[in-house]
């Protein structure tokens, strides 16, 4: 007896997400998984489920479900409404969906992703060891349409638990720590001052791939073509219209335009959570 | 060598020219596969880089790296994956008239080399091949297309590569590979068929011919055999 979840209202964009897949970069494969990963892993432990099991990643207007078994559901991340059958349920802690019901997770209340947690984790088939979306390249299963089945895996032997977890409230400036390189030769001194000390922010075209930032625009020293190199999450490409981007769980593992710095990996749940117009400051202190 | 942090866990190795950096991955592959390398979640080669990713502690890797002597060894040993070709791609005048050759002779020239996969990007099993000499090097269309087809033959720079599958895309499309699904499938152990340092040849068949379109795999060829 598998347990099933019908989606009945998918959100403008929700995803199966985990820890990813590594070791085919080479082979032009994204990492990709949950960009909130330690939102990710804090909404498994409270499911009881292992901190890598596949949950569903909202983007700002949630997503709601219908099980066809009693389920228990952790709602995380980003803060929302959550209701089972139009009456209110707790966020950030297990909540019991009987059968049939419906769990809405509703429209973000400060930042931007929320994560879904079932007991038992969503047991779809995995690609090259990941049940991760890629949305760069389409690996993994497609987002969440009305009237998506989902299969829950069976349920966890360590119990759900109800204890509050502190959850980090979702960044209202986004401070970045970098380390400078690989190629921040290609940018000029004034260019590089400017990364370092301007306040830039968080751009409406930002997706799963990058953080996409406005402000100002970062002058390349030399107007030449970089040949195709690999790429670290984090990076801070910086394509010819000088506005940076970070990339974030489904980039490109090469990519031809300069990379100036690399943002920390411990910062990038918060720029996963940074809602368009997020002012955004890169720095090396600590 | 020039080794370029890359973040606090990766390292970016630069090296002259796209045939050292090729060797270079190649020696990283032997260190790894003699567990003589320390642990390396990725090494992604690009065009003249390669960039080792998820490395705990990157200092002393990237002062050892230094003093690597990495042989340059010529890629005639290896196997080699032939990629069977229909030369019916809709820039084949194009590429003829820049390269001042017959339209039908671009199928005889570009099947005359032997290829190396330099790296993978853009799309899971998107090999960016090399081994077409300067002189027939062709820029990349004015106009990308908004889809080229899986399997599409294709030059750009230096490069040539097939499509594993259908994207929008801005190169010189000379051929088709018929059958292009064991480009990439995840399904199986060796989800790519062209991983990089893997070397290829093009296989011309005729125009609405109905061949094998089964490529042969990495055991089946020989390298540097004639013009098929």
């Amino acid at each position: 007896m598998t347990t099933k979840l019908t989606v009945t209202r998918p959100g403008a964009l929700t995803t199966i997400q985990d820890a990813g897949r590594q070791g085919h970069a080479h082979l032009g494969v994204p990492r990709s998984g949950a960009l909130d990963a330690p939102a990710m892993r804090l909404a498994n432990r409270l499911a009881g489920n292992p901190e890598g099991a596949a949950v569903l990643e909202t983007t700002l207007t949630g997503c709601a479900l219908r099980p066809d078994h009693p389920v228990t559901v952790v709602v995380g991340g980003a803060p929302c409404p959550v209701t089972v059958n139009g009456r209110p349920a707790p966020w950030g802690t297990p909540v019991r969906v009987p059968a049939g019901a419906v769990l809405d997770a509703g429209t973000a209340t400060a930042g931007l992703r929320s994560y879904l947690a079932v007991a038992g984790g969503i047991a779809v088939e995995a690609t090259l060891g990941s049940r991760a979306t890629d949305l760069l390249s389409g690996l993994g299963p497609a987002p969440l349409a009305t009237g998506t089945v989902l299969p829950v895996g069976p349920a966890p032997h360590s119990p759900a638990l109800p204890a509050a977890a502190p959850w980090p409230a979702p960044p209202a400036e986004l401070v970045l720590p970098v380390r400078l390189g690989p190629r921040t030769d290609w940018f000029t001194g004034a260019g590089l001052r400017t990364f370092l000390s301007a306040t830039f922010t968080v751009s409406p075209h930002s997706n799963r791939i990058g953080l996409r930032t406005e402000g100002p625009s970062l002058k390349w020293k030399v107007e030449t073509e970089l040949p195709s190199e690999g790429m670290v999450l984090g990076a801070v490409q910086v394509p010819p219209d000088g506005r940076p981007v970070v990339f974030l769980h489904d980039h490109p593992t090469t990519g031809g335009y300069p990379v100036i710095a690399v943002v920390a990996e411990e910062a990038l749940a918060a720029a996963a959570q940074a809602v368009p117009g997020t002012p955004v400051r890169f720095t090396t202190g600590r | 060598m020039v080794v370029r942090p890359a973040g606090r866990h990766a390292l970016l190795v630069e090296l002259p020219d796209g045939e050292r950096a090729g060797a270079l991955h190649a020696e990283l592959l032997r260190r790894r596969a003699a567990g003589t390398l320390p642990p390396v979640a990725e090494i992604v080669p690009g065009a003249r880089t390669v960039l080792l990713d998820g490395v705990p502690d990157p200092e002393p890797l990237a002062r050892q790296l230094a003093d690597w002597d990495v042989p340059l060894t010529p890629p005639a040993d290896g196997d080699v994956v032939t990629i069977p070709v229909v030369y019916d791609g809709p820039d084949l005048a194009d590429v003829a008239a820049l390269w001042g050759v017959a339209e039908d002779e671009v199928a005889a020239l570009h099947s005359s080399y032997t290829y190396r996969v330099a790296f993978c990007g853009f799309a899971p099993g998107f090999g960016y091949l090399t081994g077409l000499p300067e002189h027939l090097h062709v820029p990349r269309r004015a106009t990308p297309r908004t889809r080229v087809p899986a399997g599409a033959v294709a030059l750009a720079g230096p490069y040539s590569a097939v499509y594993p599958r259908s994207t929008p895309g801005g190169w010189q499309i000379i051929g088709t590979m018929p059958d292009p699904t064991p480009l990439w499938d995840p399904a199986k152990e060796r989800a790519a068929l062209l991983t990089p340092g893997t070397l290829v040849r093009y296989l011309p068949l005729s125009r609405g011919s109905a061949p094998d379109p089964a490529p042969q795999s990495p055991e089946g060829l020989e390298g540097n055999g004639g013009t098929p």
